[in-house]
């Protein structure tokens, strides 16, 4: 009797665990399956980098030639504005969380993420959000011309009423962070496959714990920051108004013990992909793996005490100057043993260059170029001079694009056959990259020169010496812009037939994820995969 | 033999660059400057940039070289290691000890860009404003506001008559720049009346933020005579590009001379303040205070900026009823920000004379003339 009763549970159980997902509009929007979630998550990044790009490419068209062609300057602040916001808040980071909805569950061995319900939650907070912070477009007076540093007292005392939008769009997005990373943590922490121990985990969803762990630090910081804001220009407090005894350096201290850890907020997770593909295409394992998770863990503690790096021109006394400097420039220790670490696997490595790989290559090579001027930011005499040009344009962009934006499309190359069942084509991803890479850096080089000869960032117009620079990089950035349509037309492709990709579409990929069909079923290690299967793809399988 | 010939290409090219960069400022590089501390500043960006290619160098040159030898399609077979712990150790190593190198530079350099001149012979305040600057020399009694030059303002216009390319320092010029003598010690203390500023010129060798609240002093002493041009640095609005800095130096006698000048001419305007209030007067008086105050908005001609500044000339508030005029002048705009309260910044009888100049200038004609006495009872 209570045999027959069993199987009959178990039937309803398996019966249960593998229906299909809804059918309609409903099933994005009610899905509480990691898969579902990680995939509007990526379709939203995508939606916002073309946004965020249209910006940049209307920056870029104003700036082809001296004197104002196309935008008033108040206008062209609101497009610099919100180009940085769009890209950090909308495109890059639920890029990043998507290909961890997808993936860390798939890499641990677990079914869904810990918090199903929340991870839907976490994502439907951010179109609103889009919404709120766009919407300030088509407001009197225009959206916040501020940047996305949001400094007051320009973004408190003289900002438009578009600015109470961003802030409570920056709160509902950092709500939104919050609970991602929890779901994110938990599920690495409390879901993972027997007999995968933290050390033997996947690079990617390690540094997806740490950013998990870096983010509970950083958006309650920008959280105080903005409601402060908030408060200063509503309820009658002079946190930042130094005519009623505030500081607006205050302001700096704030957002930058936010803002110094979200650009490695934006980098680990980078990092995780590279440390993914280039084991797999060179045929080896990753060299120096624990070096490499605790330089990650390096970099992450580092990344908490060097924010006034960002501030040295603001007056600190010289004892602090010091400081910061050196603790900035200990990042370029742990940075550098990843760097090194990555061409060490590729060396006696039997690679191949598929575009995940060159993608990933690309990485390396440009992302480094970034690091190279980071520490020259870093040393501040002569940041002194660099503060606040086109150096520093030049210098984060090579790390935000050709970094994360890069790694995020290494990462949709990569894992896109698994997604999807169907391979691209490979020809055509060719173009894609080559013409990214070319036109990237034809953007952002000439950047470099023409912060060195002394061209202030955020100014709509500029002196008769920096021209030639800003053509060639307007030329690039309209290159760069429209290659990305072949991205999308890749995407489609793929989502909609193809060649067959099988389980394994790359011989070197090793990682649970690869165990499973492609596309995975909806329902993913309802049973979980065994301890044996996890040896195989883990760390140590390779020997 | 070949390659090395090759190599002394780019290295010649450089030198000569970086020669000519001691001239003049660089198209390609930052320029070395005309005081102790943008040459500092200059050596230090030289050695980083040469540390930087030399581990470009290395790190790219075996990344280079995997790729090519250790492709697959030459059949290169995958080895099997993943760990070296001497590899590492050494390569954690090296950069640290290139790093106390950098360090050690950098913080001495950093300690002597820091140390205050002792006893400095000029003082200037520095007030940043939107969207200009403003010199106070407090020992010499003079005061004055520095405003992007008309000839750029003109050009920078959307769809402006005039080419931004006829204009050879175009954004780069002002009517009255700041003035300083050679060879002395300057300290600039530099602060802001709104937002934060940045005041930046290249060859002088630093920025420093013009931050509300507080004084961030500078002290530059510049050797050869010469005009020294740069821009604001900090994002401060919609004039954000329209507020250069332009440090003119010159021998300490013509400093002297200058100084004289500037005196002379403050007792005229206090003269002209202090003369018989009338129409022809009020005017005058306004014509001033309009160019310094109200000008890098609303335009030298009065046309505003379409969407962002309204045209004064023709406008509703000038050619409407005075006492709004008024209001808007003392306690500044409700609905927009940017425009500033100046009740606090200019005296009864500045305000009533700007009033009046911009009620009758351009095709403005409405004969009214503003008295200190209605501003007063405006407040």
């Amino acid at each position: 009797m209570s045999q027959t009763a069993d199987s009959v549970l178990d039937q309803m159980e398996h019966e249960h665990s593998h229906h299909g997902p809804r059918k309609g509009p409903l099933r994005w929007l009610l899905t509480v399956n990691h898969k579902d979630v990680g995939t509007m998550y990526m379709v939203l990044a995508l939606v916002a980098l073309l946004v965020g790009g249209v910006m940049a490419l209307l920056i870029r068209a104003e700036l082809f030639q001296p004197g104002l062609q196309l935008t008033q300057p108040q206008f062209f602040n609101s497009l610099t504005t919100m180009h940085g916001l769009t890209m950090i808040f909308l495109a890059i980071m639920p890029g990043l969380t998507g290909l961890a909805n997808w993936m860390v569950p798939l890499q641990v061995g677990a079914d869904d993420m810990y918090w199903p319900r929340v991870n839907n939650w976490a994502f439907w907070m951010l179109p609103p959000a889009a919404i709120m912070l766009w919407i300030g477009f088509f407001m009197p007076q225009g959206a916040p011309g501020g940047g996305w540093t949001l400094y007051a007292p320009l973004s408190s005392t003289y900002a438009p009423p578009s600015i109470d939008w961003v802030i409570m769009a920056i709160h509902i997005m950092g709500i939104s962070s919050i609970l991602g990373a929890l779901n994110i943590i938990l599920t690495i922490l409390k879901m993972r496959a027997k007999g995968m121990r933290l050390w033997d985990m996947p690079l990617f969803t390690w540094t997806w714990l740490i950013t998990g762990f870096l983010l509970l630090l950083a958006m309650p910081t920008l959280a105080i920051a903005v409601t402060m804001l908030l408060t200063d220009r509503h309820l009658g407090t002079a946190f930042f108004d130094a005519t009623n005894g505030g500081d607006p350096v205050l302001f700096q201290h704030i957002f930058w013990f936010f803002g110094h850890p979200e650009v490695y907020i934006m980098i680990l997770p980078a990092f995780g992909i590279v440390s993914e593909i280039v084991p797999a295409f060179s045929r080896k394992p990753l060299f120096g793996r624990t070096s490499m998770i605790w330089a990650v863990i390096a970099i992450t503690f580092l990344s908490a005490i060097v924010w006034a790096h960002h501030m040295f021109t603001v007056g600190l006394p010289v004892e602090a100057q010091v400081l910061f400097m050196y603790t900035t420039m200990l990042i370029a220790i742990p940075t550098g043993i990843k760097i090194f670490n990555w061409v060490a696997t590729m060396w006696r490595g039997s690679m191949t260059f598929e575009a995940p790989m060159l993608w990933a290559l690309a990485f390396i090579f440009l992302f480094t170029i970034g690091g190279f001027s980071g520490l020259m930011l870093a040393d501040v005499p002569a940041d002194y001079q660099y503060h606040d040009t086109y150096f520093v344009v030049a210098h984060l962009h090579y790390v935000v694009v050709t970094g994360s934006l890069f790694a995020i499309i290494a990462g949709v190359y990569y894992w896109l056959p698994k997604w999807t069942g169907h391979m691209y084509n490979s020809a055509l991803a060719k173009w894609h990259f080559w013409l990214s890479v070319i036109s990237v850096n034809v953007t952002f080089f000439p950047m470099h020169f023409a912060g060195l000869a002394g061209m202030p960032r955020r100014i709509p117009d500029y002196p008769l010496q920096f021209m030639d620079f800003n053509m060639i990089s307007t030329v690039g950035s309209f290159v760069f812009g429209f290659s990305q349509l072949l991205f999308i037309w890749l995407i489609i492709q793929s989502v909609r037939g193809g060649k067959k990709a099988g389980d394994r579409p790359w011989d070197g990929a090793k990682g649970l994820e690869w165990t499973l069909p492609s596309p995975p079923p909806y329902h993913t290690f309802t049973e979980p995969p065994s301890p044996q299967t996890v040896r195989e793809e883990g760390p140590h399988g390779y020997h | 033999m070949m390659w090395k010939k090759l190599l002394l290409v780019p290295i010649t090219l450089i030198t000569a660059a970086q020669a000519a960069a001691q001239e003049e400022p660089s198209a390609f590089n930052m320029t070395r400057g005309v005081t102790e501390i943008s040459r500092d500043a200059f050596d230090m960006h030289m050695l980083l940039f040469w540390i930087c290619v030399a581990i470009g160098v290395g790190v790219f040159g075996v990344m280079t070289w995997s790729l090519i030898r250790h492709r697959r399609s030459r059949g290169a077979k995958a080895s099997k290691f993943s760990e070296n712990t001497t590899v590492e150790v050494v390569w954690t190593i090296i950069p640290v000890l290139i790093l106390v190198g950098v360090a050690v530079p950098a913080t001495a350099v950093l300690m002597k860009t820091n140390e205050p001149a002792p006893e400095p012979d000029v003082v200037v305040d520095v007030h940043g404003s939107q969207w200009k600057w403003e010199y106070v020399y407090p020992d010499e009694d003079i005061s004055f506001v520095s405003n992007l030059a008309s000839g750029s303002r003109d050009a920078s216009q959307m769809n402006a008559k005039e080419n931004p390319a006829d204009n050879p320092n175009y954004l780069l010029d002002v009517d009255n720049p700041l003035v300083v003598p050679t060879g002395k010690d300057v300290r600039l203390r530099i602060t802001s009346d709104d937002v934060i500023h940045a005041w930046w010129v290249p060859q002088l060798g630093f920025k420093r933020d013009a931050v509300p609240g507080q004084f961030n002093n500078a002290d530059i002493r510049i050797d050869e005579p010469g005009t020294y041009r740069g821009q604001c640095a900090e994002l401060c609005g919609s004039g954000h590009a329209y507020m250069p800095v332009v440090v003119e130096a010159v021998t300490p006698e013509e400093y002297d001379k200058w100084v004289a000048q500037k005196q002379e001419a403050a007792a005229k305007e206090a003269k002209q303040a202090s003369a018989p209030y009338n129409f022809e007067v009020a005017m005058k008086q306004g014509k001033n205070v309009y160019d310094s105050a109200c000008a890098s908005c609303h335009q030298a001609n009065g046309k505003g900026v379409p969407g962002t500044f309204p045209a004064l000339e023709g406008g509703e508030i000038t050619t409407g009823p005075v006492d709004g005029h008024l209001k808007i002048v003392i306690h500044g705009s409700e609905k927009n920000p940017v425009m500033q309260a100046y009740g606090d910044k200019l005296s009864d009888r500045e305000i009533a004379a700007v009033v009046t100049y911009e009620r009758n200038a351009w095709s403005n004609d409405t004969g009214d003339l503003v008295t200190p006495e209605a501003v007063e009872a405006a407040r």
